[in-house]
């Protein structure tokens, strides 16, 4: 593991990894209008970190990957979504995830009230927690085999 | 074979639940009637697939009633994923055996 | 007699027979992943209409009509988010599961049910 693989996986690894984060963002950003969503979107983010940490091997790496960072974006996610839906509450609308940005036209991408920021939250918090996941297991593997 | 009876209870949960979806379920593709008695035709999907658009703004049902009809379930749910990450990375970072 | 149910209560006993007879922790975690997968295979199959289509309101249709023609066409849009739901905390149980059978395997040695419960004399 702890090795990597050959010279082709390595190259062509780093050539998708940008693609596949973008197609990520984008499964991401279009939750109300096309199937998908926070989750969905966000095992996709983690799944481009994931393949580069298998190519390349956890220290060679080319994204440098620091704990404490990683861990502070997770809880940015989860208390976004507790954190949109009591502004719902307290700016007078009286509702838990009562929507406090217009709803617009039905198709526009920005349409949905307060949609979007809630797939955005929950999607940072779904690609650190898995990132986090894969990053403690493979760490415990290589610290074995020493 | 000295585990016989793990493999008879097996063999009877798999053939109790075959009967049970051949005989007992209302037939495949009647989405909203339903053998309820009272409640035929009025299925709760059916309601909130006459409104959600035009309530929440989204053309996306499906995602409307994870984050609008449903929306506490979904913040339980982020919930549980933090805690089960915090109880893995809890498991195996921790060990640091420099004290 | 429909198809999807019936492979939904065969892979739920395929599950219970990987997590009750085999002798690996492993091949048990994969046999919780089975009957999940069963039950959401059959939580599906239970909203679906004869011919309809996706819970999502298509490209063109103006706000006017959208109740008219796509509320009696529209599968039942429920138990696909209860199923969402669902697969994110089988992640976690998976993910801990695993987590607790890796220690297990470095504390005893071995990934035998049988042994672990007899080495704690």
């Amino acid at each position: 593991m702890m090795a990597g693989m050959t010279t082709i996986v390595r190259t062509i690894s780093r050539l998708l990894f940008p693609f596949m984060f973008l197609f990520g963002v984008y499964v991401l950003i279009h939750g109300h209008l096309t199937p998908g969503g926070g989750f969905q979107g966000g095992v996709i983010i983690a799944a481009a970190f994931v393949m580069l940490w298998l190519a390349y091997g956890l220290e060679q790496s080319p994204i440098g990957f620091e704990l404490f960072r990683t861990e502070i974006l997770e809880a940015i996610g989860g208390l976004t979504l507790a954190t949109v839906g009591l502004v719902g509450f307290a700016m007078g609308v009286g509702k838990f995830f009562g929507h406090v940005l217009p709803l617009g036209t039905l198709g526009n991408l920005l349409s949905g009230g307060d949609l979007p920021l809630l797939n955005i939250g929950v999607g940072i918090e779904v690609a650190t927690s898995l990132v986090l996941v894969f990053y403690a297991m493979l760490r415990k593997v290589a610290w074995d085999e020493k | 074979m000295r585990r016989v009876v793990p493999f008879i209870v097996v063999l009877v949960v798999g053939t109790i639940l075959l009967f049970t979806v051949v005989n007992s379920l209302p037939p495949f593709g009647s989405f909203p009637q339903r053998r309820l008695g009272a409640f035929e035709n009025q299925s709760i999907g059916q309601i909130i697939l006459e409104n959600a658009p035009r309530q929440t703004g989204s053309a996306n049902v499906v995602t409307s009633v994870v984050w609008d009809y449903r929306g506490y379930d979904t913040m339980g749910e982020a919930t549980v994923l933090f805690t089960a990450v915090c109880g893995v990375l809890m498991l195996f970072l921790a060990t640091r055996r420099q004290e | 007699m429909s198809l999807n149910y019936i492979v939904a209560m065969l892979l739920i006993t395929l599950g219970l027979y990987c997590l009750l007879l085999k002798r690996n922790l492993i091949k048990m975690v994969i046999g919780l992943g089975v009957i999940t997968d069963g039950i959401h295979l059959f939580l599906i199959s239970m909203g679906y209409r004869e011919g309809g289509i996706a819970a999502i309101v298509p490209g063109g249709m103006l706000q006017d009509n959208v109740a008219a023609g796509f509320a009696s066409a529209a599968v039942d849009p429920i138990p696909q988010a209860l199923v969402l739901t669902s697969i994110v905390i089988n992640i976690c149980i998976v993910a801990l599961a695993l987590s607790l059978t890796i220690w297990v395997y470095r504390h005893y040695g071995t990934l035998d049910p049988s042994e672990i419960r007899r080495l704690r004399e």
